[in-house]
This record gives C-alpha cells, structure tokens and sequence, in this order.
C-alpha cells in the first residue's frame, strides 16, 4: 500500500493563467508548466518574458502562460527565439519543445542557438516519442521500444541508436548551461513501505530556475527533462514512471553536463 | 546617401533602399545571384548613418533566416531578408506561418533559373510562387517588381510600408539581371511612416495583457473567420494598392505586357516599332499581387490585343488571360533557362501578331 508521505501547497501563480491544461493524466507536462511558472514568479520577470510554443505536446501553452507568446513552426523555436532575441535583448525569451521538435526536425536551430551562445532557455521534454502525433518514433526512442512506427521494437542497425541531446550540446562552445533532469517521481522503499519521492521534480526546479539565471547572465541556457509517455507508451502511469527511472536514465543519465557560469554552486 | 547619384548594383542599391527605409535587422543565407545584398549589409552594419539598423546575423540556412526574421518581426522590428528560387522555396514554411501570424516583413527573392538548381541566369519563373501563396493555406504576399536599379533602390520603402500596412510580408521579386546590372540611382530623402505596433508586438506583457502570434487554431469557426478577416485585408490592398506603369497605351492596337528585366527589353522594342508607325505600348505591373487586372481588362475593352513577355514559360499569362476574359487575343513569347528574348525578337513576334490580326 503506497502512502503520500509530503505535502505540497499550490497556490495562484500570476505566470500562470487560470485555464486547466490539455495535458494527459500522468503526462509531466503540467509539473514542468508550473516549475517554469514558478521560476517565472520567483526571479519577477512575468512581464519581460516571452514563450516561443514549439510543435508538439506543449504548442498549446499559450493559454497557460500569462506571458507574451510567439507559436513556431515546426523545430524552429530556438531561430525565432534568437531573431527577437537579438532585436530586444531586454526580454528574457523561453521554449519548451519535444524530443521531435527540438532533436528531430529542428536540430539544426537548437545547434546554431547554442554555437552562437544566444543567450536563450530552451527546455526539451524527453519522453522518448512523437506525443502529440500519436506516439512514433523520435531520435531518443530507445532501442527495442514499441512505437507505431517501430511496431516492433525500435531497430537500431536501421535507425540509429539514441541521440543524447544533453551530450551533444554540452561539446558546443556556445552553451553555457546544459542539465539533464528528470519529472518522474521515484518509487523508493522506506520504513513505511513504497513511497514515491520528488527528490527529480525538486532538482528540476533547481535547475529551470538556473536556466533563466543563466540566461539573464547572457549564456545559452538548455535543460532536458526526462518525462513519461504513459497513454503512447501504452503503460500504467506508475509504471511508466518506473520506466524512466530504471531504463531512460541508463542510456540519458541525468546530472549537470555543462556550467560555465558556475550557477549551481551559486 | 543624401540625394546624391550613385553608381551601384541592382542588388546593392537595394541594400541601402531597405536601409534607408530603416531597416533595423538583417538575417541572412548566401545564395548567388543575390549576396550582394548580405554582402552590402555586413559591411554597412555598424554604420554611423543607419542608427536604426541594428543587427545584422548569417544564419545556417534559408529556414533559420526566415524564422529569425519571424522573431524579429514579432518584437515589431524592420527585418528583412533576402534568397535566390531554390533558397525561396525554402523560404515558403516561414511565409505561410508569417501571412497567417500577420507579420510585416520583408523578403526578396533574385529569381535565376529553375527548377531544381537550374543555373545563375535570370529567370521570372517564382512569379507562381510569389503571387499564389507559395507555402501550404490561403494567403497572399504584397509583391513588388523592380525593373531599375533606381527600383530596387526605391521598392524597399514601398515594400516596408505596405508591410506594416498591412501586416503581411512584402516579397521584392527582381531577377539576376536586376540584382547583377550595373546603373546610376538616386536615393531621395525619405522618412519611414512609423506603424503603432503596440497593440500586437511581443515585447514583454508589462500592463496589458499578453500577446499572442500564432498560426494555431484548433476551433474551425474562429479559424474560418480568421483566414476571412485577412482576405477582407487582402481585398482593400487590391483596391488601394496596384501599381503599374503604362507606356504608349493610349492608341496602341497592341499592348505588351511585360514585367521587372522583360520590360525594358520590351520597352526597347515599343520604341524600335514606335518609330516605324506601329501602334504599339507597353503595360508594366510594378505590384504583381494586387495584379492591375482592372486596367488591364479596360484596355481590352478599348480592343487592344496583347503580347505577354516573360522569361519562363508562361504564368504572368496566366493572370493577363484572366484579367481580360474571353474573346481577347492574348499571344506569348517566353524565354527561359537564363535565356532572354532580344529586341528583335519582340519585334518580330508582335509583327506576326499584327499579320494576323489583319
């Protein structure tokens, strides 16, 4: 029998707007939104903010955040980002895109973002799926995973093994800040038998928080958050849960990949 | 540049034409024949006399240049950028998304010859593509047609003018040959008009509420009106905003119509048949969308007949047939891969008209 052993207390965020999100049940897209809210109202930056929608789970996030919004194309937040970066360098500008948007279709824009240190927060969802298209293969799909273009089992002698975007970035000069973070919680033993703990979500928050310091210090700021799929993975959310805590982190190992500004420490 | 002549390519008069229209922010991709426009723009970028031309950025390819400019043009800046055909192509993801999110913008394409690489000559054959809506959806480009130097150099402020105007991105169409000759122009003093863009530009919500550009509608109703709304916008500029020039029209039995490099050609030839005692003129659209199909079906009326001249293979043609209806005689002379039709040629061509008209 699991118990809840914390509490959290939600209150109103003015980052926020009052429209419930489209997210599905167990989906951590709603935690994300409201860490991002949070680090929003924390730093008092709400009204320079803007949020470029990328493609994907998240292009609704317009009716969320209580900020100024661009909606891009497919994969090309980070350019759009960059072009009104450049023309208001006051503004403290933010995507949230998917693994598809951002390490898919618009890699190219993510790497051009980091090389010429646009001082930018990108944050990517990996849930190792297309979500919104209806769960396909995207590059971090692990090997043997299911999906409907990989029906059985992600072939990797004919795709390609998974692509670690916290990795990649972190080798380009340009990028300041680069973190792999988890949403899942995590199912740990304790004398009161199964609990879940929140010690990711806690870290996660520390680390969006960071990403717009780094940010507002000038640097490219890019924070990867290891997320479930549970209704296109087609698992129970707690074990989806499980399935990013035992197997997604073995091939995308969370921790701090790159901090020239020495953030964290700070 | 003061009022003073200068002797300039096509391609860079028309750099210092978008930075004397204040132009704030560049964001470019190389492709021949049209770098002489970045290649202008880098090196004026940091200029005491364009205070206003703030950011100049090669991107990594057509699509970051477009989309950079998407950001821009959102924070309510002048940005601009400029490609060749294959480079447009790529351009037409950002334009759909641009023409629905009502930015103003502006782009130009030096057309050269397609399809595919095709070669570095000239070619009018993205006129398809620049009037109809080249990307995915309804909608339109403001486009405009240089046939000078003295144009390129001047079209930027008209193009930036019924960007903002209107909301839309404006698209210059010149050809290599516009954007490669060689010829004196002028640059009068000019004022930009200033646009209010504090009602939509995404400058931060510091109190008001929070704007939104997006092409994203998932309700059908609202996104039927929306797409209305912008074609209601799309029929005042037709009404309002065609430009043509008209040479010799008024007793010529033939009219050639004939737009950008092609012009001048045909120009040459009104001209050789002017002086031999044929009737003939000229019809030049400077604005290719709104088409001046009105003023072209008045001079069918008036029973003249017409001769389109192109280089491809026929789509302005397309728009002339339109315009004057049934019943019109509307011949062709095109040329293409590079390949530009002569005098002579026209000459020559509008004499069988004639013939056979007899």
């Amino acid at each position: 029998m699991t118990q809840v052993a914390y509490t959290v207390k939600l209150g109103k965020l003015d980052a926020l707007t009052d429209t419930p999100t489209h997210y599905c049940a167990g989906c951590e897209h709603g935690t994300l939104t409201r860490l991002i809210a949070a680090a929003i109202n924390n730093l008092g930056i709400r009204e320079k903010t803007v949020m470029i929608d990328s493609v994907g789970c998240s292009v609704l996030a317009y009716n969320y955040f209580n900020c100024d919004h661009i909606v891009a194309a497919h994969g090309r937040a980070p350019a759009v980002a960059a072009g009104l970066k450049r023309v208001h360098p006051e503004l403290m500008i933010f995507s949230v895109q998917g693994d598809g948007d951002a390490v898919s279709i618009g890699l190219l824009e993510m790497i051009y973002a980091a090389k010429r240190a646009t001082p930018i927060t990108v944050f990517l969802v990996n849930n190792a799926i297309y979500g919104m298209t209806g769960g396909q293969m995207a590059p971090t799909t692990l090997e043997g995973q299911v999906t409907t273009t990989t029906p059985f089992g992600r072939d990797v002698h004919l795709t390609g093994t998974e692509l670690d975007a916290s990795k990649l970035i972190a080798t380009i000069d340009g990028a300041a800040y680069v973190k792999r973070a988890s949403l899942a919680v995590q199912e740990i033993s304790s004398q009161r038998g199964k609990v879940y703990t929140i010690k990711n979500i806690l870290d996660a928050k520390k680390s969006v928080e960071n990403a717009f310091k780094v940010q507002a210090l000038g640097g490219f700021a890019f924070v990867e958050l290891l997320s479930t799929c549970s209704i296109n993975w087609k698992m129970p959310v707690l074990e989806a849960k499980r399935f990013v805590n035992e197997s997604m982190v073995k091939k995308f190992p969370l921790g701090l990949y790159k901090d020239t500004f020495g953030v964290e420490k700070r | 540049m003061g009022g003073k002549r200068v002797y300039l390519k096509g391609n860079e008069a028309l750099a210092y034409g978008a930075l004397e229209a204040g132009l704030n922010a560049y964001f470019a991709y190389p492709i021949t024949p049209s770098s002489e426009i970045p290649e202008t723009l880098a090196k004026e970028f940091g200029s005491k006399k364009y205070p206003e031309y703030k950011f100049f950025l090669q991107a990594a390819s057509e699509l970051e240049a477009i989309n950079m400019v998407i950001g821009a043009a959102s924070g309510g800046a002048r940005a601009m950028t400029a490609t060749s055909s294959p480079g447009f192509s790529l351009k037409q993801e950002g334009l759909s998304y641009a023409a629905c999110m009502e930015l103003p913008f502006l782009i130009v394409d030096i057309c050269r010859a397609g399809p595919g690489l095709g070669n570095l000559g000239p070619e009018q054959s993205d006129y398809f593509q620049g009037t109809k809506g080249g990307g995915h959806g309804s909608y339109r480009l403001i486009v405009l047609a240089p046939a000078t130097v003295q144009e390129m150099a001047l079209l930027p402020r008209l193009g930036f003018d019924l960007a903002f105007k209107y909301r839309n991105p404006t698209l210059i169409l010149g050809d290599a040959f516009t954007g490669q000759l060689k010829e004196d122009v002028e640059f009068p003093e000019f004022t930009p008009e200033r646009y209010d863009v504090s009602s939509w530009a995404t400058t931060g919500a510091k109190g008001r509420p929070p704007h939104i550009l997006n092409s994203l509608e998932l309700d059908y109703q609202k996104h039927f009106k929306h797409i209305g709304r912008i074609y209601e916008k799309y029929r005042r500029a037709q009404e309002n905003e065609v430009r043509f020039e008209d040479y010799r029209t008024e007793d010529a039995e033939t009219v050639i119509v004939a737009f950008g490099i092609a012009s001048r050609i045909a120009k040459g030839a009104v001209n050789r048949l002017r002086s031999k005692g044929v009737k003939v003129g000229l019809f030049r659209p400077i604005t290719l969308w709104p088409f001046p199909k009105v003023q072209l079906r008045k001079l069918a009326s008036q029973g003249k007949q017409f001769l389109v001249v192109e280089l491809n293979t026929g789509q302005m043609l397309e728009d002339v047939k339109l315009a004057v209806g049934d019943g019109v005689t509307v011949d062709f002379l095109g040329k293409w891969g590079g390949v530009v039709p002569t005098e002579a040629e026209i000459e020559s061509k509008l004499r069988r008209l004639e013939v056979a008209a007899v």
